[in-house]
């Protein structure tokens, strides 16, 4: 065993830290869930009403359709980016020229904000002035594209724009795992004749699974807070048809001065998350840490 | 300087000697300072900061400076970025003097919670409750006291109609509403997209109020927004009014979602699209275009009655004489006569006090001002009527409706008892 002392000084010099976690944090985030419990509406107030909001909020059909809607932005987002970054990772790690010009061109749309990345795709998704009006200008009366303005296909619409803004990131994460794979590796199943598909199917996705979690990881936080880019490119429309959670949120703490209902609203936001995250936090750690003290 | 400090620690003794020198004269300064504030200092906040929006309110700096007092502009961009920080503010104990808020429910919660000052004094020395109309003076009361001060009235469910338009397609601009189908029909053929509609929740909203009031009566409109009468909604007047709101869904053009109010006018202007449903606020754009009222473009309101709304300041609560001070001559001044025209004149708005003189005002200010002398034809907007909650979980059905083609009148009727209901 370590030196007391050494352990009470660092208990000490990480007190600032905790004291910040448990405040700012954890302390606002229990304020948040309690306030959910109230009849607050512009200002907090302790007016307790029980599960009062949480009923109103699954009654509201906005909100069952921002839940929706965030569960197809999400495994869409998440999964295209994860498939088109990681081709475009393995197509530029074919030691191909110029490719420096192409990653910076790849990884150009991250350094956007989702504002700008929302209003550049709703002016070219728009029937009025994108592309489906310069098509028709040509010639072409009967071509259509118009997801933007179009309530079946805006939460697509959305999800193209956000994989075009994040999928470079991947792309750029997975080329370092790929450049951190050994050559000796290579040559070995060539000596061994195996497909290269093979190989990145069965050696080389294993191996990078630390890159693919953090890319996951990024790409989850992204979904979670998704409001800019929807507040650009849709605004929710047309109708509610894009709403997401996090735009329900901000719209009730503000522009409908009813905070009640926005804190349990995030509150469920927040439940959901640890929901999805718990069993991997479980793999991850208990059951690991159980193993080890076995 | 820090150096020899370091060296020799006997030299922070004149360095405190200093500091506490320094202390001295900055309180001197301070006490120099406290009795030019004497003269009253007013810091507002409010979200006017649009080209058109800020010369209006430098009329009211103006006339603030000219009473004797010192305006101190904090313009917060947006609405509700505005109303935020300035209730974060007074619920952090350090409060503006006045701050903007749109007349109507939004101030309900920090009347209720006794932030507010209220304006009694100024009201009763300067005659307001005879002259102000007398759903405004409803909106600016709680408890029969005035808490708050109205600077102007918007009109809401006006229609504006494209000359240039109308000309290309070879028929008279509508009138009235009753005139509007046959327009629009005849704007199609002509291959002109009829109305000009920015597709976002808050113009499909008013849209449909404006048609609510205008087609179902004051008394409908009244017991939905004021009384949330559910039986109202499933009445047959409320039908007609979605059939009638559903049926104009077809003269709007694809690109319509999401499009702002000010492009919509832009259309108008340029006369891609014939008509608008909007409140007079658009006026600012047809003006800044070179377009005149009555000429270029026309304007009617929507239907007999007049729906208004419009901006008012409230008073943060305070107890320093000084600042109370500040708060009367605001509110004297913001109402006098010459303040009232010159700023709405700017503001494309009317103002709140039919005693003053119209003669400066366009053909459609002049309407307005005409509909704000009869109390009976004029009603306040649903934000007057009931809380930013309600507005909202309506406008969600409504805009849900307009943008969903295959939702039948039962579903809108349905959605929207329900929004009443939740959120009563």
């Amino acid at each position: 065993m370590r030196p007391r002392r050494t352990s009470a000084t660092g208990t000490l010099a990480l007190l600032p830290v905790w004291a910040v976690v448990i405040v700012a944090y954890l302390g606002t985030i229990a304020w948040t869930v309690v306030i959910s419990f109230t009849a607050s509406k512009s200002l907090p107030v302790y007016e307790f009403v029980g599960l009062a909001q949480y009923e109103r909020l699954f009654r509201t059909s906005r909100w069952l359709v921002s839940v929706e809607n965030i569960l197809i932005f999400g495994s869409l987002f998440i999964g295209t980016c994860l498939v088109v970054g990681f081709l475009l990772a393995v197509a530029l790690d074919q030691r191909i020229r110029a490719e420096g010009a192409f990653r910076t061109i790849y990884l150009y749309p991250y350094s956007m904000s989702f504002i700008v990345t929302g209003l550049v795709w709703q002016w070219i998704m728009n029937p009025a002035l994108g592309v489906q009006a310069t098509v028709r200008g040509w010639g072409l009366e009967g071509f259509t594209f118009d997801w933007a303005a179009n309530r079946d296909m805006a939460i697509y619409a959305v999800a193209v724009a956000g994989v075009w803004q994040a999928s470079g990131l991947v792309m750029a994460i997975l080329l370092a795992g790929l450049r951190g794979i050994d050559q000796d590796l290579w040559k070995a199943t060539k000596v061994d004749g195996i497909p290269t598909w093979r190989v990145y199917a069965s050696i080389v996705l294993p191996l990078l699974k630390p890159m693919i979690v953090t890319a996951v990881v990024l790409l989850s936080v992204a979904v979670v807070k998704a409001y800019d880019l929807v507040v650009a490119l849709t605004r929710g429309g047309p109708g509610i048809a894009s709403e997401v959670p996090a735009k329900f949120v901000m719209d009730n703490l503000f522009e409908r001065s009813n905070i009640a209902l926005a804190t349990a609203a995030s509150t469920v936001m927040l439940v959901s998350v640890l929901a999805a995250l718990a069993p991997w936090l479980y793999a991850e750690y208990i059951r690991a840490s159980g193993a080890r003290a076995a | 300087m820090s150096k020899p400090i370091q060296s020799q620690p006997i030299q922070f003794k004149p360095v405190t000697s200093r500091l506490i020198r320094g202390l001295f004269a900055g309180a001197a300064l301070l006490a120099m300072v406290v009795p030019a504030s004497a003269e009253p200092k007013a810091e507002v906040i409010h979200w006017w900061t649009s080209g058109g929006e800020s010369a209006a309110v430098k009329v009211f700096a103006e006339a603030y400076g000219k009473a004797g007092g010192t305006w101190i502009d904090t313009a917060v961009a947006g609405g509700e970025n505005a109303r935020s920080a300035a209730i974060n503010r007074v619920v952090g104990g350090n409060p503006p003097t006045a701050m903007q808020f749109n007349t109507g429910k939004q101030f309900d919660d920090i009347v209720a919670q006794g932030l507010v000052n209220d304006v009694e004094t100024v009201a009763a020395r300067d005659g307001w409750r005879d002259f102000l109309p007398k759903p405004l003076l409803d909106a600016v009361s709680r408890d029969g006291r005035i808490y708050a001060i109205p600077v102007n009235v918007h009109g809401q469910n006006w229609v504006f109609t494209s000359t240039k338009a109308f000309e290309a397609a070879g028929v008279k601009p509508p009138q009235s509403l009753d005139e509007l189908v046959p327009a629009l029909d005849a704007l199609k053929a002509a291959g002109i997209t009829p109305i000009g509609h920015g597709g976002q929740p808050w113009q499909d909203g008013m849209m449909f109020n404006a048609i609510l009031l205008a087609k179902g009566g004051q008394d409908l409109y009244r017991s939905i927004y004021a009384d949330k009468d559910g039986e109202a909604v499933r009445s047959e007047a409320f039908r007609a009014v979605v059939d009638y709101y559903g049926s104009l869904r077809g003269y709007v053009d694809p690109g319509s979602p999401g499009r702002h109010w000010n492009d919509a006018t832009g259309m108008l202007i340029s006369g891609k699209a014939g008509v608008q449903f909007m409140g007079d606020w658009a006026k600012g754009e047809f003006k800044a275009a070179g377009l005149t009222a009555g000429e270029e473009f026309g304007c009617f309101v929507a239907g007999p009655d007049y729906m208004i709304g419009g901006d008012v300041f409230v008073l943060a609560k305070t107890d320093d004489p000084d600042q109370k001070a500040a708060q009367e001559l605001l509110a004297t001044t913001l109402l006098s006569p010459e303040a009232q025209v010159d700023f709405n004149l700017i503001k494309g708005s009317v103002p709140v006090r039919p005693d003053v003189d119209t003669a400066r005002f366009d053909v459609c200010g002049q309407t307005g001002m005409e509909r704000l002398k009869d109390e009976g034809r004029q009603i306040g907007n649903p934000e007057m009527l009931s809380s930013a909650d309600l507005v909202g979980s309506t406008r969600d059905v409504i805009t849900e409706f307009w943008n969903t083609p295959d939702m039948t009148t039962d579903d809108f009727v349905e959605g929207f008892v329900e929004a009443l209901e939740i959120a009563g």
